[in-house]
């Protein structure tokens, strides 16, 4: 029983990192290698495509963008989601349920729908083509999705605690910030991962939003696509690239994060 | 559960939100609306009511992709779910190999979505790609970009690959909340494997797989980078889905009266079927 659970869950991982390995692989083989032989391993170990992206700006400024619009997304999502998930999970209030729900149907929102008036919408108020653009239409669905999770985590922090506090002579924002955020900061570090991630995978939006000077990595990417051909290695190389960030976050909430799929939950 | 209590001043709370998101939702909502029923010659609109409605709904293109669209919902749903489940029961529970398949689990989720199309574009390719190359070595003929059904086969597999570790992790976190008590009675019952997943574990995994069939409807319903990066919708039409259609009316043809109503229809339909959903998941929570 046990030795078939390991084998299965072997395979399963193989299949998902199979694809990764073949990307990573062909980041460091030459044009001519790649279009010459199948190689399960590059002959020459070749830096070039990494040399090409960390020397140009115009392409690692895409990363740069990138992680701009994504950190601010992180910020504003926090800072605006932790008092109404407070709200949600502490209080009754006049059309409390309708409000959550309208505010969960804005992750529902299909972003197709949303590419133009966006447009027309930002540009009009001269946000066009700038990093707090593409944060403040993220947060479309990163705050309803926030709001959803740190709601469930809140409502697992017993009533007691806030009572307690308050006859100990805490004000409401004494107590929220030295006692109650505190608490939950673990719920608040899957928050932010969570509000990087959609933010960091979402490139429709931020394709849109932008032309010039905050365009994401994202949209970068097309141009190795070119006349003569795709450059099949530079576009390997910029794809593993965007991948190494969110590796990096995910070990650092590995043990809360299925918690965090499940919006707080389980 | 804590009881809660009535107090509107909650609003204030909750005021920063609603700012935010009414900025970013309710004005371009409005906007599309507008468009819908209306006819736009560059300065000039004229009311045209449903006209625009009435036309889209017997659009065959948009039909048939809306028809598309549904089937590969549900396929994604058949076969992720399932997988999910089984995954999450055959993941270790202990120690440094269960930190690991979390991790490698997440990886997939965390790639940018046009990042992914790239990956599966190169990995499914004859000439370049492993898979591909493996298949036709073998001895099957495929080719993504020519076989429609090669390519559908190509962007299941994708969206598998991509999501099927949510509805993984989901199940997992949902295993990991039932107490060791439940397994060690069953054991003294000598419930076979089944029963134990069918009694046990199954009625607990209940709520995340709401959750999982939730997102992964919603995610699955909006797919648009990825078969855009891998396939462009083709060969033909066949793996154009909905929010490419949308896209190529709205951008591509400057359609902007259809395509902000059909999209507003196609907003309905996700809307509804959350609907049932969430009203499912607070009904739930409350019988718990």
């Amino acid at each position: 029983m046990n030795k078939r659970k390991i084998f299965g869950i072997s395979l399963y991982i193989l299949f998902l990192v199979l694809p990764i390995y073949w990307l990573v692989m062909m980041s460091f083989k030459s044009n001519e290698e790649i279009l010459g032989s199948l190689t399960y391993w590059p002959q020459h170990f070749s830096f070039e495509n990494y040399m090409t992206i960390f020397t140009d700006p115009s392409w690692y400024m895409g990363y740069v963008n990138s992680m701009i619009y994504v950190v601010m997304n992180v910020i504003i999502t926090l800072l605006t989601a932790l008092p109404a998930a407070y709200a949600f999970s502490r209080y009754r209030f006049l059309g409390d349920k309708p409000l959550f729900f309208w505010l969960l149907t804005n992750k529902m929102a299909p972003p197709a729908v949303f590419l133009l008036p966006f447009f027309q919408l930002y540009s009009s108020v001269g946000l066009f083509d700038t990093h707090i653009a593409v944060a403040l239409a993220h947060c479309l669905f990163s705050v309803p999705l926030a709001v959803w999770i740190l709601e469930g985590f809140m409502s697992g922090v017993p009533t007691e605690i806030d009572e307690t506090a308050y006859i100990d002579g805490y004000s409401f924002p004494h107590f929220f910030i030295k006692i109650f955020l505190p608490m939950i900061r673990s719920a608040i570090g899957v928050t932010a991962f969570f509000s990087f991630m959609f933010s960091w995978v979402e490139l429709l939006m931020a394709r849109t939003l932008t032309s010039i000077h905050a365009k994401p990595i994202g949209a970068i990417m097309t141009r190795t696509i070119g006349g003569e051909g795709v450059d099949w290695g530079l576009l390997a190389a910029a794809g593993v690239l965007t991948i190494i960030p969110g590796c990096l976050v995910v070990w650092f909430v590995r043990n809360h994060i299925a918690k965090g799929f499940a919006l707080g939950r389980v | 559960m804590n009881v809660k209590i009535q107090n509107n001043k909650a609003w204030f709370l909750v005021l920063p939100v609603l700012l935010l998101v009414a900025f970013s939702a309710v004005i371009p909502l409005m906007t599309v609306v507008n468009y819908s029923v209306q006819d736009i010659f560059d300065q000039s609109r004229v009311f045209v009511g449903t006209e625009w409605y009435r036309e889209v709904l017997n659009d065959p293109r948009l039909q048939s992709s809306l028809l598309r669209q549904f089937i590969f919902s549900g396929a994604v749903l058949l076969i992720e779910i399932p997988l999910g489940i089984l995954v999450a029961l055959m993941m270790p529970t202990k120690g440094r190999m269960a930190s690991v398949c979390l991790v490698v689990l997440a990886m997939p989720l965390l790639i940018p979505w046009s990042v992914v199309g790239t990956i599966w574009q190169i990995f499914g390719r004859a000439d370049i790609g492993l898979m591909g190359a493996f298949l036709n070595g073998i001895g099957i003929d495929y080719n993504y970009a020519s076989n429609p059904m090669d390519a559908w086969f190509t962007v299941l597999l994708m969206d598998v690959w991509h999501w099927t570790s949510l509805v993984a992790l989901l199940c997992y976190s949902g295993l990991r909340s039932i107490p060791d008590a439940y397994y060690q009675a069953a054991n003294i019952d000598q419930a076979s494997a089944w029963a134990i997943f069918r009694y046990i574990q199954l009625p607990k995994l209940q709520s995340v797989l709401v959750i999982g069939v939730l997102l992964r409807f919603m995610d699955s319903f909006m797919i648009y980078a990825e078969p855009f990066v891998l396939t462009g919708g083709g060969p033909g039409n066949s793996t154009t889905f909905l929010s490419q259609t949308l896209t190529k009316m709205a951008i591509g043809q400057f359609d902007l009266g259809p395509a902000a109503a059909f999209s507003l229809v196609y907003f309905l339909i996700v809307l509804l079927v959350s609907w049932l959903f969430f009203t499912t998941i607070t009904h739930l929570d409350n019988k718990k």
